[in-house]
């Protein structure tokens, strides 16, 4: 298990680096790791901009059939999401992007569990399994 | 931050991303290219991204603004040679590149931009 530091832009590029690395020793295909790498990077950055820093750890797990798969939490305490349906919604942002990142994200991994409070920060734990 | 390097050969000004890009980066090409454009007179940008393993929404908004802020300088931005896991990773976070024309490398690119496809 590691536990990565997301305070700059080059955490972020190290995260994603981090997350390649495991997700191909976990055996995912080349396309699960692109889109879990991606996830990784929305998700990372949303850590960084949104939750002003905080941390990632990237672990192997076991699904109850054996199958392995990579669990990545991110992890902040800032400011949190006020609504969270609204922040899912494709095209909704808090700043000047696309409103893309949280949706997307969650369509890029096969789990998807997001829990905010406002004013107590926010974590996103993501899961993709192998095939 | 890792500055991604831009060649004018010709009327074109080429880009080859060999790096692992962060926000900033891509932020700095955007501008670098603008100044390029501005300075050389430039007719058309080839972005080769063979070497990027994944885009992003931020990246992929950031080659968009791109190839709108080219336009505005009487230029055409061809991206060229994604990878497949990266094309099928872009559709299914909802990105489309629309507004930016692609290639399937910078051969096809050029030609693209020469009107010779």
């Amino acid at each position: 298990m590691d536990e990565l530091p997301i305070q700059s832009g080059d955490d972020v590029v190290r995260v994603r680096q981090q997350v390649r690395i495991v997700a191909a020793d976990c055996g995912l295909s080349l396309v699960d790791q692109t889109k879990l790498v991606t996830a990784a990077s929305e998700l990372a950055r949303n850590t960084l901009v949104h939750g002003g820093g905080g941390r990632a750890r990237v672990e192997v797990v076991k699904s109850g059939n054996g199958r392995s798969g990579v669990k990545i939490g991110f992890t902040d305490s800032g400011a949190g999401i006020p609504d969270l349906d609204l922040a899912l919604t494709d095209g909704w942002s808090s700043g000047n992007g696309l409103g893309l990142g949280l949706s997307g994200a969650r369509r890029l991994v096969d789990e998807f569990e997001l829990a905010s409070e406002p004013g107590a920060g926010t974590s996103v734990v993501v899961i993709k399994w192998s095939r | 931050m890792e500055r991604v390097p831009i060649v004018k050969i010709g009327q074109t000004l080429f880009v080859s991303i060999q790096i692992d890009l962060e926000d900033d980066s891509v932020v700095r090409l955007q501008e670098d290219l603008a100044d390029e454009l501005t300075a050389t007179g430039a007719r058309g940008v080839i972005i080769d991204i063979t070497a990027v393993e994944i885009v992003d929404s931020f990246i992929g908004r950031m080659l968009t603004m791109i190839g709108s802020i080219s336009r505005l300088f009487d230029a055409e931005t061809v991206i060229v040679g994604m990878r497949p896991a990266v094309a099928i990773t872009l559709t299914e976070l909802g990105l489309s590149l629309r507004g930016v024309r692609t290639a399937l490398n910078a051969e096809k690119g050029l030609r693209l931009l020469n009107g010779t496809a």
